[in-house]
């Protein structure tokens, strides 16, 4: 197969655009309610009014502007991209997982019985003593995480001393943003000449002042801490917590854990490692994890089984509350727990090395230069010479979605490439081809890509400058 | 290779074993399990018990404990409703591309959800008179936090204490405790007169260290609240943020949250699109257009392309944690975008008539229903003199909960609130299900 032949997907020369529902119609109607006061309601509603089948019709034109996981390799650094099994959702869509949480827990014996199982799941994967599903999302179950920290040095009388969380200056912009909302001031430790922690910056940064070290093992250059031990017992020794990211738990599964690394809170991406979909941007599940001593600050609540097999919601003893309004994305959680069924043990294992492997066989095959390693299950190579956006632009004309580009910044350039355990040889040979086909564009080529999606390059700046945000705002709607 | 169900490791990792030889030579490595980096000091060699099930097993074992969920009628609200979902949305949204795709960072391939998205921020802004609205956070708890957290960053508001209605939500409670706890803002109740804001009392809580008077129109309790103008002059002239929660049902109907002189609206727009799904929502947040800039979450807007073409992207971005970090306005990446793809897509479908229609019959029902018990002997309904949307609270000379227990049994859920009053909410049930509640409660109460 010639790599042009999969980009057909997006770009129909006849018709580039979709007009906005407003476009197609709308319609104002009056309002007024019987026994409401006219006080109380607006004199008029105006909204786009179309038939079934244009709705119908006008959202699958959309789609088809959205390059999915099916539509091509998505090998976004980070993001864990993997495919997303049919079957669970079939499941999220059963009725009889259609239930209020306001329902007294006899009467939904059946999801908290799915939640049980699904938090000691979560438990045994990551090596830690309890598990509460509540965050609903990742950056949630940080802040869940950090406020957990908070409580725990609370009860030992340090709150007002242990202001400090550590965070490496590669890591997830959440994880900076997260401690902060908790309230705690930031400190940034560098990584050294292999990408690593650096001990000596690490050990300089701790002190009396320090609450937490938020770390990601493998770390966002895609290598493994090798010093964790030494990491945990040096942040242990000061006094701090040692916090798992998620984000990258994919290359780790079956095969180490960060409870065993020495991590007291991890939180989950159910949406990375446990294949529920990304949604072009959410619902995720961010369920937070932590070991015995944290175990009564975990978010309200955690699901426990009685002796007669009767499951309840409890709220910890010294809970830090909730996070979220009720119980957390439920309907995500679900398919979570599926996918973990379906694979088991075995699957898990395999789903590590085999995203070990793409890695690895992609990065040989990239004619970019990848300045750390060895890679386990992601890589950042650097696009030096040329501009990461641009090349990420261009890559879209050959049918492959672009890595990550340009973070974490310890590489220039950065095109940070996870290709998952779900690309067969044939599709990471297809998206080697796309990388070093955009290597060999010169400064002028590059600039003019992409040429095949349904819109070009896209004058970001411009739109930042004059916000349009609303079709209300667009001042001569095209029709 | 061999048939899904029978291959060791993972069914959704396609290598042959020729492949992954061939794979494994272009490294130049003999074994998979040399690639790994992994201390043997923290390497895990024990297994998790997860025994694998194949697609059939596993659907049939999720479907039998789902099972174990009793088969009622849901007259359950506080917060998360059971509004009936049209089949477009279901099959639509289930399209790959909208459920499989990532944030849209690479807008030139990512044009249709974007537009959805800017979609569905529109319709906001029309329903709220506010003119930014972002496209979604978690859920109304975690919307209020924002808001709180939001309003302390604006630059006309002073103080430190957000007032919020005694009434509210536990659960919103709570969240809100949580975003307020690292800025150090306090979290206080003003009192409720029956069922909505005791203005008078609320006035003489309001001081110029009041950040944010926070009140809801329909409340928890469903009564509507007739006096959010005044709440709404009330923050101003104590240089206070006005929120008010809502949801996009009432807002196709009530006054709009602009006209009362609201700076923030939230709320839970999955509403629209979301079925009943144990509290997962759909965090609505809109604000005015002046302050856009500290805005929480993602937005998407308007450029053009280098040939001059209409296009979206995500706009504002040096907002977000993946650029400002600890200085950006919220910690928040993953959101509920496909829910809010399906809200959008569910407003389509309904056009504004059947948005107003439905709203109004969120009106006319319960007061119908709260009619036909307090027929009944031992029961009076509505309990607050107020417009209800959805819901209302309800009193019997009974213990409620042993009147919500009885229910239960017949088949109908409702809320019981403390020792003599429950709360019912109605919204696209069946007339034949209303009817059969009502015959429920006269058998519990007599």
């Amino acid at each position: 197969m010639k790599i042009h032949e999969q980009a057909r997907w997006y770009r129909r020369d006849d018709d580039l655009t979709e007009p906005l529902l407003v476009e197609k119609d709308s319609t104002t109607v009056d309002v007024s309610v019987d026994g409401l006061d006219d006080s109380l309601t607006r004199d008029e509603l105006t909204l786009p009014n179309i038939a079934e089948p244009e709705v119908a019709a006008h959202y699958t034109r959309l789609s088809q502007m959205t390059f999915g996981i099916e539509s091509g390799p998505y090998p976004l650094g980070s993001c864990t991209m993997k495919y997303n099994p049919k079957f669970t959702e079939r499941l999220a869509a059963d009725p009889g997982a259609h239930v209020h949480p306001d329902l007294p827990d006899e009467a939904c014996q059946g999801i908290l019985e799915i939640m049980y199982h699904l938090q000691r799941y979560l438990a045994r994967i990551c090596g830690m003593d309890r598990v509460s599903l509540q965050p609903p999302a990742g950056a949630a179950g940080e802040f869940a995480g950090i406020l957990i920290c908070r409580a725990f040095h609370a009860d030992n009388g340090e709150d007002g001393q242990r202001t400090e969380v550590i965070v490496p200056a590669s890591a997830h912009g959440t994880n900076f943003a997260s401690a902060a909302m908790g309230g705690y001031e930031v400190v940034t430790v560098p990584s050294n000449e292999e990408g690593r922690v650096d001990l000596e910056a690490l050990e300089a940064a701790l002190g009396p002042e320090t609450a937490a070290l938020m770390l990601t093992n493998p770390n966002t250059l895609g290598v493994i801490e090798r010093d964790i031990e030494e990491i945990a017992s040096l942040v242990h020794e000061a006094g701090g917590l040692l916090y798992y990211d998620g984000a990258n738990l994919n290359a780790l599964l079956g095969r180490a854990r960060p409870g065993d690394m020495g991590f007291d809170i991890t939180h989950y991406n159910v949406h990375k490692t446990f294949a529920t979909p990304h949604g072009g941007g959410g619902p995720g599940a961010g369920p937070v994890g932590v070991t015995d001593r944290l175990a009564d600050y975990l978010p309200d609540p955690v699901v426990t089984v009685d002796d007669d097999e009767t499951y309840r919601r409890v709220t910890p003893e010294r809970s830090i509350g909730k996070v979220h309004g009720f119980e957390g994305n439920w309907l995500v959680l679900l398919k979570a727990f599926a996918y973990i069924a379906r694979l088991g043990d075995d699957g898990l294992l395999d789903a590590s090395a085999k995203a070990v492997l793409n890695a690895n066989y992609l990065a040989e095959r990239v004619g970019y230069p990848i300045p750390y390693g060895p890679v386990q299950h992601e890589f950042v190579a650097s696009a030096s010479g040329q501009d990461a956006g641009e090349v990420a632009r261009a890559m879209l004309d050959y049918g492959v979605h672009p890595p990550t580009t340009k973070w974490p910044e310890l590489v220039d350039e950065a095109l940070m490439t996870e290709p998952t355990e779900v690309e067969t040889k044939e599709s990471l040979d297809h998206l080697a081809d796309a990388f070093n086909a955009v290597r060999d564009l010169d400064d002028d080529e590059l600039a003019e890509r992409p040429k095949r999606t349904s819109v070009r390059k896209i004058d970001q700046v411009a739109a930042a400058r004059s916000p349009v945000l609303n079709w209300q705002s667009i001042e001569t709607p095209k029709s | 290779m061999s048939s899904p169900d029978t291959e060791d490791g993972s069914p959704y990792a396609p290598h042959t074993e020729a492949e992954t030889e061939a794979m494994l030579d272009a490294i130049g490595a003999s074994d998979v399990e040399e690639l790994f980096d992994i201390p043997s000091a923290v390497a895990f060699d024990d297994t998790f018990d997860i025994p694998a099930r194949s697609e059939a097993e596993i659907t049939h074992e999720v479907r039998s404990i789902l099972d174990r969920n009793a088969s009622v009628t849901c007259l359950l609200g506080r917060g998360h409703y059971d509004h009936f979902i049209p089949a477009i949305v279901d099959h639509i949204a289930d399209r790959s591309e909208f459920l499989t795709s990532y944030t849209q960072y690479q807008p030139e391939a990512s044009q249709g959800y974007l537009q959805a998205l800017f979609e569905y921020q529109s319709l906001l802004v029309e329903l709220t008179g506010l003119g930014v609205a972002n496209c979604s956070l978690y859920d109304a708890a975690s919307a209020l936090g924002e808001a709180a957290t939001f309003a302390a960053r604006l630059r006309h508001t002073d103080g430190n204490r957000v007032l919020v209605p005694e009434l509210l939500h536990p659960g919103r409670r709570s969240t809100l405790e949580n975003y307020c706890a690292g800025p150090g803002i306090e979290v206080a109740t003003y009192p409720s007169d029956d069922g909505t804001a005791d203005v008078d009392a609320l006035e003489a809580l309001v001081d110029d260290d009041t950040l944010m008077i926070y009140a809801e129109s329909p409340t928890i309790r469903g009564t509507l609240e007739p006096a959010s103008r005044a709440l709404g002059e009330l923050a101003d002239d104590h240089d206070a943020a006005f929120c008010l929660g809502s949801d996009p049902y009432a807002l196709s109907i009530l006054e709009t949250p602009h006209e009362v002189g609201a700076d923030i609206v939230v709320g839970d727009a999955g509403v629209l699109g979301l079925p009943t799904s144990f509290g997962m929502g759909l965090g609505l947040f809109a604000t005015r257009e002046e302050y856009v800039r500290q805005t929480p979450g993602r937005l998407v807007g308007v450029s053009e392309d280098l040939e001059g073409t209409r296009a979206f992207s995500l706009t504002l971005v040096t907002r977000e944690q993946h650029i400002r970090r600890e200085r950006a306005t919220s910690n928040i990446c993953t959101n509920q975008a496909w829910v809010a793809l399906r809200a959008a897509m569910h407003a389509a479908w309904l056009g504004p008539t059947g948005l107003v229609d439905a709203a109004t019959s969120y009106v006319e029902r319960p007061r119908e229903l709260a009619e036909r018990l307090d027929a009944i002997d031992g029961v009076s309904a509505p309990v607050h003199d107020r417009a209800h949307f959805r819901e209302f609270t309800w009193r019997v000379d009974d213990d409620a909960s042993k009147v919500a227990n009885a229910l239960l049994e017949h088949g109908y859920a409702v809320h019981a609130l403390d020792d003599d009053t429950l709360q019912v909410c109605v919204t696209d049930q069946p007339n034949a299900a209303i009817d059969g509640f009502v015959h429920a409660v006269e058998e519990v109460i007599t």
